[in-house]
Order: C-alpha cells, then sequence, then structure tokens
C-alpha cells in the first residue's frame, strides 16, 4: 500500500514540476479564459435578460472557471498520449506499481494544476469587479478537484484510446468545444430553446458550470444537491472507465 | 530431503529460464517456442536482424507483454504468475528513449527510486553512485531536452540501476548512436557487469560489437533462437577461415567454388564472396587458379578467421542486413511500431 502511495505522490509532483516549468504553458493556458471574461463577460453584459441579479461578467465567471478546468484537466489526461509517443509512458507502465495508482497519481496532478488555473481566473474575476458570495471555501475546493479528477480521467480514458496526437483535434472540436458551450456556462439555460436545454442535461459540465455558480454567487439553472449528486456519481464513473481503459494498454 | 537444496540452488543459478515460450500476433508467430536459459552473471546477447522477435521475446520477460504460450521465469518468479516480483528485480533500458524530456536528470531518477520504492533514506546516495558510474555528475540538475543521444542513453542506464535490479535489460543499447559513444557505453555496460556482478541481457544487431562484449550469445531468427553459445564456441563450431575474394562476377564465382568438396560454404554478399574453408592460406592459391580458369577478374583476396557474421550466415543463408528486407521481418516491425492492443 505505501509502495502506491508513493508512486501516486510522485505522479503527482512531476504533474505539477512539468506545468510550473513551462511558464509559457501557465500563461498560455489562462489566455482564453482571461480574454473570454474581459472582453466577452464586458461586452455582452448588455445583450442578456439574465434571470438573476448581477451582471453578465458575473454569471459568466463561473462558467469560466468551469471551462478551464474542463480545459486544462482534459489536457493532463491526453497528455498521456504524449508520454507514449516520448517514451516515458513505458517507464511508468513496467514500474512496480498497479496502474491504477499510476491513473490516480495522474488524475491528482491533473485535477491540482487545473484548479490552481482556476482560482487564478477567480483571482482575475475579482480584480475586473466579479462580487464573489463564497458560502463555503472548503465545498468550493471539493466541488473543483471533483469537476477535475472527473475530466481528467475522461482525457486519460481517451488517450488510452487514440493511437497518436492526430486525434487530438477532433477531439477538441467535437468534444471539448460543445460541452463547453452546452454547458451554460456563457448563456442562461432557463431562458434557452427546448433542444439545447435537453441536450445540455446530457453534458457533466452542465452540473459543473451550475454547481460553481451556486456556490459563487449564489444563482443556478438546476438545484445545487441535483448538481453535486451528478459530479459525484460522474467522477466514480469516469475514473473507474479510466483505469479500466489504462489498463488495457499493453505496451 | 537433502536434493531440495541443491535443487533450490541450481535453480538460483539461472537469471531466466524460458519454455517454449511464444508469441503470436494473428497468423504472424513472433516469437516461437523459443527456450533459453541465461545463468547469472553473465553479458547475454540475442543477436539478429530487425523484426526477428528480440524486443518481443524481452518484452515478454520483463512483463510487459502477455505471452501466447509456454512459460518464463526471471531470477525464479514467473513472468505471468508474479509478475510485480519479477519488476522489483529487474531494470529495463528500452530501444527507444524512455526519460521525461521537462524534467532534470535528477528529477528523473527520484521518480524512479520512488516508482520502485527505494527506502527514501537510501535515495540520495544510490542516486549519487549511479550518476557517477555513468558519468553524468555535472549533469544531475540540467533538464534532460538539454543533453545528446549518449548522454539520455547512459541517464537511462543509470536509472535502470538506482533500485539495485539482479538483471539489466538493455534493448539495443547503441543504436542511433556514433561510434565513440557506443564504445564508451559498452564499457560502462562491462564495467557493471565485473563490478557488481549483475546479469546483463541486451539485444543488439551489430555483430562486432556483440563479439566482444557478450559472455553468450543466441541467434534469433523468424521468432527462434537458430544457435548459442560464446561467440568463440559459435566461431570455432563454424570452424577453418574464411577467403573472402572481391571479383566482378561474383555470383558466377560462387557458383564454381560451391562445387568443391573441401569448400564447406561460398556466400556472396555485395560483390564479395566469402568462403569457408580449412587452412586457408593453402586454398588461396588454388581458389586463384579456379577463377581465373573462369576468366573472372579478382579485385583482392583477404583471409580471416570466421566472424560472428559469418555464423550469422551460416545459420540464416543471409547477412543480418539483408534480412531486413525481407517480409515477414517488415511484418514484424510494423507491429512492434504498433504495440497496442484494444
Amino acid at each position: 500500500m505505501n509502495r502506491e502511495i508513493e508512486a501516486i505522490y510522485a505522479l503527482w509532483k512531476r504533474e505539477l514540476i512539468r506545468f510550473f516549468r513551462a511558464k509559457s504553458r501557465v500563461i498560455g493556458s489562462l489566455g482564453m479564459p482571461f480574454f473570454f471574461l474581459a472582453i466577452l463577460g464586458t461586452g455582452l453584459s448588455n445583450a442578456f435578460i439574465l434571470p438573476m441579479e448581477g451582471n453578465y461578467l458575473e454569471f459568466i465567471t463561473p462558467g469560466i472557471i468551469g471551462m478551464v478546468l474542463m480545459f486544462g484537466s482534459m489536457f493532463s489526461g491526453i497528455v498521456v498520449l504524449m508520454d507514449r509517443q516520448f517514451g516515458f509512458l513505458k517507464e511508468t507502465l513496467v514500474a512496480p506499481v498497479s496502474r491504477a495508482s499510476i491513473v490516480i497519481g495522474k488524475a491528482l496532478g491533473g485535477a491540482t494544476t487545473a484548479m490552481f488555473q482556476g482560482i487564478i481566473i477567480m483571482l482575475i474575476a475579482f480584480f475586473l469587479g466579479v462580487n464573489f458570495q463564497i458560502g463555503s471555501v472548503l465545498l468550493l475546493l471539493l466541488f473543483m478537484f471533483m469537476v477535475s479528477v472527473m475530466f481528467v480521467s475522461l482525457g486519460i480514458t481517451i488517450a488510452s484510446k487514440m493511437e497518436d496526437m492526430h486525434g487530438f483535434q477532433i477531439i477538441t472540436n467535437f468534444l471539448i468545444m460543445p460541452l463547453f458551450f452546452l454547458s451554460g456556462a456563457l448563456f442562461p439555460l432557463s431562458t434557452a430553446p427546448e433542444i439545447l436545454r435537453v441536450a445540455s442535461m446530457f453534458d457533466p459540465l452542465t452540473y459543473g458550470v451550475n454547481g460553481l455558480r451556486h456556490i459563487l454567487i449564489g444563482y443556478s439553472d438546476i438545484p445545487f444537491t441535483t448538481c453535486f449528486a451528478v459530479i459525484s456519481a460522474f467522477t466514480v464513473v469516469f475514473i473507474a472507465i479510466a483505469i479500466w481503459s489504462f489498463n488495457r494498454i499493453e505496451e | 530431503m537433502v536434493l531440495k537444496p541443491i535443487i533450490v540452488y541450481f535453480v538460483m543459478t539461472k537469471a531466466i529460464e524460458t519454455r517454449e515460450l511464444s508469441k503470436n500476433y494473428k497468423e504472424l508467430k513472433a516469437v516461437d517456442k523459443v527456450s533459453l536459459v541465461v545463468e547469472k552473471g553473465t553479458i547475454f546477447g540475442l543477436l539478429g536482424p530487425n523484426g526477428a522477435g528480440k524486443t518481443t521475446l524481452i518484452s515478454m520477460l520483463v512483463t510487459m507483454r502477455k505471452p501466447s504460450g509456454g512459460s518464463a521465469k526471471v531470477n525464479g518468479f514467473d513472468v505471468e504468475k508474479e509478475a510485480g516480483n519479477v519488476r522489483k528485480s529487474i531494470g529495463i533500458v528500452f530501444q527507444d528513449q524512455s526519460l521525461d524530456d521537462e524534467l532534470t536528470a535528477k528529477e528523473n531518477l527520484e521518480m524512479h527510486a520512488a516508482m520502485y520504492s527505494v527506502p527514501k533514506a537510501e535515495r540520495g546516495k544510490r542516486i549519487k553512485a549511479m550518476i557517477k558510474l555513468v558519468g553524468l555528475k555535472e549533469q544531475l540538475g540540467k533538464e534532460v531536452k538539454t543533453f545528446s543521444g549518449g548522454m539520455k542513453r547512459r541517464l537511462e542506464i543509470a536509472r535502470g540501476l538506482v533500485h539495485h535490479p539482479k538483471i539489466l535489460f538493455l534493448d539495443e543499447p547503441t543504436i542511433g548512436l556514433d561510434p565513440q559513444t557506443r564504445a564508451s557505453i559498452w564499457d560502462y555496460i562491462k564495467k557493471l557487469n565485473k563490478e557488481k556482478g549483475i546479469t546483463i541481457i541486451l539485444t543488439t544487431h551489430y555483430m562486432d560489437e556483440a563479439d566482444s562484449v557478450c559472455g553468450k550469445i543466441a541467434i534469433v531468427d523468424q521468432g527462434k533462437i537458430i544457435a548459442s553459445g560464446s561467440p568463440r564456441q559459435l566461431k570455432n563450431e563454424l570452424g577453418g577461415d574464411v577467403v573472402s575474394i572481391e571479383c566482378r562476377n561474383s555470383e558466377k564465382c560462387r557458383k564454381q567454388l560451391e562445387k568443391f568438396e573441401w569448400v564447406k560454404e561460398a556466400v556472396k554478399h555485395n560483390g564479395t564472396v566469402n568462403i569457408r574453408v580449412e587452412k586457408g592460406e593453402e586454398k588461396i592459391p588454388k581458389i586463384l587458379a579456379i577463377v581465373n580458369k573462369q576468366g573472372i577478374k579478382v579485385e583482392s583476396v583477404s583471409l580471416r578467421k570466421p566472424s560472428l557474421d559469418d555464423v550469422f550466415i551460416h545459420y540464416t543463408g543471409r547477412t543480418i542486413r539483408e534480412q531486413e528486407a525481407s517480409p515477414g521481418a517488415a511484418m514484424r516491425l510494423r507491429i512492434k511500431a504498433w504495440g497496442h492492443k484494444r
């Protein structure tokens, strides 16, 4: 058991070292959400009739944090593919530790870096004038953590099924972007057309964004308990699927 | 009662023992019923062309791929039933690079030490010792992406040793490196074996290097071991001398010479005919007379003892390079490149 925990710790540490060493990656990953907030958030401030008090910037901030968590964690998961291409994956696969530990170590590492990005975006939003009403910091961190682990696991699952980085563009355009747009990060679901509203119910990020919105500014299109239950369930299921798929990599 | 300790002793002198170990990919027999014993403390070379099945064989021994049939024991542990114990007791240097480029040499080694649960108090000491062994002390804090190919290889060897394995597997340790670096890598490998008594299993298709490094070799071709023994033994088994003739019409030359009873073997390779005979110095005039009579112009003649290349040609009928072009080998290579089971 000790052996497995040490391996998890080592892999977690690796993710952190890699993330913070590539300064351009840190800055690059924060660029898009920053512009979403600063330009879209203020530019569209009069375009919506919001079902809540507060301005549009306040409405999309939780959405953008959800986006950062998803992008950041999905990417860390998909990095497994790069590890395979550059050979490092083999080194982890032949180590005397279980595959589950490798997945967990990666998931924790990816989640940590994604949460770090999410918190930075929160600070940026704060300086842009967003008035947060955070009930419980602990609940916020727990919720962000679950959303991140869920998406790292999805990333690992995808990476285990893909042969190389060529499919990466497809994943970005046909999975990540639709999940983001459907989640109600940018517009209120309560006033969206029926078909979008129904589709969004199948998008795990919908529950992530609405849960965050509830914790951060006290509004949600979906009851928070539902969000929390769905995200917990998705996290457990996705990590199980990730371990299962990772187990099937033979080399 | 008395027998048991003796049997245990004999079992434990074997670093590796396989019985009819096989790996099939659909119709292709990548490894075909290989039975192999490697004694502890030897440098054992698996020789063969690309795609002969060397890497697949090693992959099974290091528990990366599951055998389709047969069994294998590494350090006395079954590769299927006791994979964890096998992994703990071996070190591996893969054919392709497997370091994390973005980490420093030290971070790579620390990570490995943690994954192999080297006691925390020991880690620093061992990392220092290993990095010194491969002569990378100055580079310890540098990111691996700044390293040359030879330095990366040496770091991988150091990494493979941090957890004090009893066997070190090296898959093509010198491929893609310049001759000088190759020589230094072999020096490190020999030193390791001598000083630490580590059993070394390596694959290569550089015959001359294998000859000078390995205590024992096995020639692998099309998934089978077709000959094994010490390099000297294999060469002696071939016996006699090799007379090499460089000439214009080498095929005709070969055919003419092949007929004679005193010619053990005549093979053509790139405009050179290698003729294996006893007492070579006496046969040269005879050979020249025969060739002259046919009106074949001879450019040069040389006499040497058989090399491992000759051994390889003898057993496979081809040189190690020519084999690479065969369709079977190409298919094996493709399967290796995929390396991924769904």
